[in-house]
């Protein structure tokens, strides 16, 4: 029996069930071969079958695909192994310009749930990825489509006269939410029951799965709390305005940025002018995500006697940092060192 | 009596005595009252923070969001054990609370025109983009303006309902407007396909598909003028189905039929006239991507196109094309650096009279970001011409791009071009390209 070669990787994939409908339908493939009209009727039978074996094959899980990592890992708190969850955008990355690439079109086409940081962080890059997926269930308003910054405490909302003048502005508010163990909760909680309205039958463990979370977070986050509680007060500057959930939780003052305007690179007078502020201020932390040049923030580092840390915005931003909880230890522990390096 | 008057001091010192040991038990007896109160006032931020997120997703989504109804139930089915009958409280005041009306704005603003505010909030995003070029330098054969608002191009997007989208693009040029493209994409069909119905811009090969404004170069390479019909290139009102196919695991392919009236090409260079209402236009496109690695990727393409020239009804003219873009973008560096690379190969089959027309074309380009703002380019073009099919044109062109910002681009090109007929042009081309509002992304 020849091979159909685009069948090739799918036969492991399938239970017992699709094994035998393939057995049947290459029967049928064969039977092309006799050259008569039911064979061919029975070809273009097969070739539409062969079409909907996914379908037939559907695994119990849910499929799920987000943004960030971070909704990734907040869904797979909550979710366990009753999901499967997927990133498009990788910890290291800066979520507003990634590559809308085609390969994500493959992954969204499966996706029973699409769940985006909104806010319009993704407004770059996603729109069309999910008008092309062809899939009816995670389109905007669809029962598949998500946006947990709904459930989330969110700051920086612009008031009043709003233009392009003040940079790449978020009119809706600061998307950079998920950066608060509060606000961590929270989505978790609403994932958690969005993940039940989707498969009802479940809902109990998805509850149960978000209070052991709820729990384990809580404990967390006192041990977070006192680690931080001598440097309540602290003053920082940051790259971008990135930072506004974390501080207001821990108590730091962000001071200043390094972009001039959000989406702006620093230029020589800004970055006088926050040189001059720090000095004033005695502010001796600079904090930078991974996907910015250092150059700039290292020259301040050197004019003001400064630790430029390169901390942590989203989950897998380096390899050992793969879970909420983790992304935490790692950026506090930095802040940690950082704050005991400048009196 | 002094002993009364002892006793009675002592008695009096031990009632003023005890509030303080009392205050010190007030507190204990309290204090599980005061951990009470302090996830009472949790609950309750966490309620407003809830309702303040309902209300923003109200205020931007189209229709009534489905999430309205789970979103007052999550927080009370998460509260934890311990307050039961704060828990029974909240979530009966939860079930009072009347269901709020989809279209209700905070403020009472009236914005004019017929429709309430909240009316205004289901406009469709517009945008706006200028494309102004500057050309110094003599061309006979392709002459330009030596400055010209060359196309001002608004764009209307929105969602039309849970099945369907809609875009439109009207193209401002200094002589007149036109639909540069309006179609609807229903995006709810069974089987994953992926219908458009409308005026576009048809899937031949890559660059065809492109508006203006978001090439990397000042004019269009010298093969999309030659053979595939000039500036405005196979843009006809027609239907457009495209699928996604099975494929190997990793590899993207992704199949478009198109089918138009057969309308296409500007009045210099038309492409596709159709003379009676059978001869329609039909291109087919084959895209298969392929992640090569983290930063690298390769799209390449075969595009077919057929439809009936300009000679009349009985002659076709028919396209083939190879694409391919090789792209490489670092993640953690991706706005510092990018290289894209790009090459069409087009052959044109144009039948006329007196003899058939075997015409072959195509540009290969590459652009590198060598800092967050700055793109260095260049573009190597050969065609022969579609009608003519023994004279050939060559040109090569270099480029450098200054973004201010995503919304804004200034573009110098040095284009050298060698005609049919040793016509040698050496031009100097200048783009400003801005944009206002709320131009969505276009695909990749």
């Amino acid at each position: 029996m020849r091979r159909v070669p685009w069948l090739a990787g799918r036969e492991s994939q399938m239970p017992n069930g699709g094994r035998r409908y393939i057995d049947s339908a290459m029967k049928i493939f064969r039977s092309l071969m006799n050259r008569h009209m039911s064979s061919r009727f029975g070809v273009i039978l097969l070739v539409m079958g062969l079409l909907f074996i996914p379908s037939i094959a559907a695994a119990k899980k849910l499929n799920i695909v987000t943004a960030t990592t971070d909704m990734a890992a907040l869904t797979e708190e909550v979710g366990g192994d009753h999901v499967s969850v997927e990133s498009m955008a990788k910890g290291y990355q800066d979520p507003h310009f990634v590559e809308a690439k085609p390969s994500f079109l493959l992954k969204l086409r499966q996706a029973d749930l699409l769940i985006v940081v909104g806010l319009q962080l993704e407004i770059g890059w996603l729109p069309p990825l999910i008008t092309q997926s062809g899939n009816p269930r995670i389109q905007v308003g669809a029962t598949g489509y998500l946006d947990p910054s709904q459930f989330a405490e969110i700051l920086e909302i612009p008031q009043g006269n709003l233009t392009r003048a003040e940079g790449d502005v978020h009119p809706l508010g600061n998307p950079h939410y998920w950066l608060d163990p509060d606000n961590g909760r929270r989505i978790a909680r609403g994932i958690a029951a969005k993940l039940g309205d989707m498969d009802p039958a479940d809902a109990q463990f998805f509850q149960q799965r978000f209070q052991d979370f709820d729990k384990r977070l809580s404990a967390a986050e006192l041990k977070w709390d006192a680690e931080m509680k001598p440097y309540r007060g602290r003053k920082v500057v940051t790259y971008h305005r990135s930072f506004p959930n974390f501080a207001k939780h821990f108590g730091l003052d962000v001071i200043g940025y390094v972009e001039p305007r959000p989406g702006i690179p620093p230029t020589p007078s800004h970055t006088l002018d926050l040189i001059q502020q720090m000095k004033r201020e005695n502010c001796h932390v600079v904090l930078v995500e991974p996907y910015f040049d250092l150059k700039t923030p290292q020259s301040i580092g050197r004019e003001t006697n400064s630790q430029v840390v390169v901390y942590l915005p989203s989950v897998g931003g380096e390899k050992q940092v793969t879970n909420y909880f983790e992304l935490f230890d790692y950026d506090i522990g930095l802040l940690l060192k950082a704050f005991s390096a400048t009196q | 009596m002094k002993n009364v008057v002892l006793v009675l001091t002592l008695l009096s010192a031990s009632v003023w005595a005890q509030p303080s040991p009392q205050n010190s038990a007030v507190p204990t007896s309290d204090q599980p009252d005061n951990a009470a109160l302090m996830q009472k006032i949790r609950d309750l931020e966490d309620r407003v923070i809830a309702l303040e997120g309902q209300l923003r997703t109200m205020k931007s989504q189209s229709a009534p969001p489905p999430t309205a109804a789970p979103a007052p139930e999550a927080p009370v089915a998460g509260q934890p054990g311990q307050q039961p009958p704060a828990a029974s409280q909240t979530q009966q005041q939860v079930a009072e609370m009347p269901p709020a009306p989809a279209y209700t704005s905070s403020q009472p603003v009236s914005l004019g025109g017929a429709g309430g505010s909240a009316a205004k909030a289901l406009n469709p995003d517009i945008s706006a983009i200028g494309d102004f070029i500057g050309v110094a330098g003599h061309n006979p054969v392709q002459p330009s303006r030596s400055l010209e608002m060359h196309e001002s191009e608004i764009g209307m997007q929105a969602i039309i309902d849970p099945y369907a989208r809609g875009d439109f693009f009207f193209s401002f040029g200094e002589e007149g407007v036109e639909v540069e493209e309006g179609y609807i994409t229903l995006t709810a069909l069974p089987a994953g396909f992926v219908m458009k119905v409308g005026k576009m811009r048809s899937a031949f090969g890559k660059v065809n598909g492109m508006h203006n404004h978001v090439l990397p170069w000042v004019d269009r390479p010298l093969v999309m003028n030659n053979l595939v019909g000039g500036e405005d290139g196979i843009d006809d009102a027609g239907v457009s189905v495209q699928r996604i196919l099975p494929a190997p695991k990793g590899i993207f392919l992704e199949a478009t039929g198109q089918l138009f009236r057969g309308d296409s090409g500007t009045t210099q260079s038309p492409l596709f006239v159709s003379s009676n209402k059978s001869d329609v236009a039909a291109v087919a496109h084959l895209r298969s991507y392929k992640d090569l690695s983290e930063s690298t990727n390769l799209d390449l393409g075969l595009s077919y196109a057929r439809g009936h020239n300009d000679q009349g009804s009985d002659f076709l003219t028919q396209l083939y094309g190879i694409d391919a873009t090789l792209r490489w973008k670092p993640l953690r560096r991706s706005i510092y650096h990018s290289f894209v690379g790009r090459g069409e190969f087009v052959w044109s089959q144009r039948q006329q009279f007196p003899m058939e027309q075997k015409a072959f074309g195509f540009y290969t380009s590459g652009d590198y970001q060598m800092g967050r703002r700055w793109f260095l380019g260049g573009r190597f073009d050969r065609s022969s011409r579609s009608e003519f099919a023994n004279l050939n044109d060559q040109g090569v062109s270099a480029l450098l791009t200054y973004w201010p910002s995503e919304f804004s681009q200034v573009r110098g090109q040095y284009r050298f071009m060698h005609y049919a007929g040793n016509i040698d042009t050496h031009e100097f081309l200048m783009q400003f390209i801005f944009s206002l509002g709320a131009h969505g992304a276009h695909p990749f």
